[in-house]
């Protein structure tokens, strides 16, 4: 079993560093959203690894920001974050049913979106220990990029600055437009969640960009639900 | 700024971790009602989407390099690169869009 265990170790080394590397650019373009909103190095350290999560944590340093509600604040990272839930219950399905609390804890907290992905991909059922060490490895050099980010922002010129910043929209992009060309469904509402989005910066209002980005997700996503429901293997049902 | 950060950072990792964990270790049966699942499914899409536009173009500083970041982004996610390369490619579109218009 031991050395069992130390293959899983090393395979999850190994698949987590390009994951890692990525995440890094990632994070750093994420720190510099961090420091506008105030953040230390030490605290987007620490708020990237507890968090881990591109889109939830974009949406906290723009609610720090904004000096939101925490309720808001709240609210608005559980639905950024929303579907991990979804890669929970799919993912409770790759784990041993012995698998111990504890391990399903530490798995849980480990779910990222390329970690759910090299899990997923693995034959038969996943182990903590493969997963363990990719999301450790990846994770801290997550939280390393947004320290950096925070730090050496500020050394960097303005362009490269506002270069950087835009790499966040592009990992956010390459995440829904390969479904929308999959999915006519998910492509249409895609548009349709541009123009609300941009019709609704543009509207003179005392609403918080994050409750409007709740209301909206929350409206377009009952509505496609009802008019566009999924069958079991997530396809659409005629 | 109205609160402080060491709370929201307390709350948002709080919020993190019941999302991912709860249903690993709660929800051991596959969710039966279509409209939750579909609902769920749909959601990321639909926040990412609103999320990224029209931010991406304020983002950029400047509102044409904005709009070329986000039709790299775009025709480069369409092809079916990677999150990284995409990333890589919008920063390099807005660094090259505004050295091209301080040309102009």
């Amino acid at each position: 079993m031991g050395s069992d265990i130390g293959k899983e170790i090393r395979e999850g080394l190994r698949d987590g560093l390009p994951i890692g590397m990525g995440y890094f650019a990632v994070a750093f373009s994420l720190g510099i959203t961090a420091k506008l909103a105030g953040l230390t190095p030490i605290q987007g350290f620490v708020s990237s690894f507890l968090n881990h999560a591109s889109a939830g944590e974009y949406a906290l340093y723009t609610m720090i920001s904004e000096g939101a509600a925490y309720t808001e604040a709240a609210l608005l990272i559980a639905v950024t974050n929303i579907r991990y839930l979804l890669m929970g219950a799919a993912f409770s399905q790759k784990l041993r049913p012995e698998e111990p609390l504890l391990s399903r804890i530490a798995i849980g907290f480990g779910i990222t979106d390329e970690i759910f992905g090299i899990g997923i991909a693995r034959k038969g059922y996943v182990r903590a220990s493969y997963l363990m060490s990719a999301f450790i490895l990846a994770s801290l050099m997550w939280a390393s990029g947004t320290a950096c980010g925070i730090a050496l922002g500020n050394v960097l010129p303005g362009s490269a600055v506002s270069a950087l910043s835009v790499a966040i929209y592009g990992m956010f992009l390459a995440i829904i437009i390969p479904p929308s060309r999959k999915d006519r469904v998910v492509g249409a509402l895609v548009l349709l969640s541009f123009m609300l989005s941009y019709g609704a910066s543009r509207m003179p209002s005392s609403v918080s960009g994050g409750t409007r980005t709740i209301v909206l997700t929350v409206a377009v996503s009952a509505l496609a639900a009802l008019l566009f429901p999924k069958n079991e293997e997530g396809g659409e049902e005629r | 700024m109205s609160g402080n950060i060491y709370v929201y950072i307390t709350v948002s990792a709080l919020v993190s971790f019941a999302v991912r964990v709860l249903p690993l270790t709660l929800i051991r049966k596959k969710i039966e009602n279509r409209f939750l699942r579909s609902f769920l499914y749909y959601v990321p899409y639909v926040t990412l989407a609103i999320m990224t536009f029209p931010a991406i173009i304020e983002a950029a500083g400047n509102p044409l390099a904005g709009a070329v970041a986000l039709a790299v982004g775009i025709i480069l996610s369409w092809l079916g690169a990677g999150l990284f390369p995409v990333a890589v490619c919008c920063c390099i579109s807005v660094f090259a869009a505004q050295y091209l218009l301080a040309l102009l």
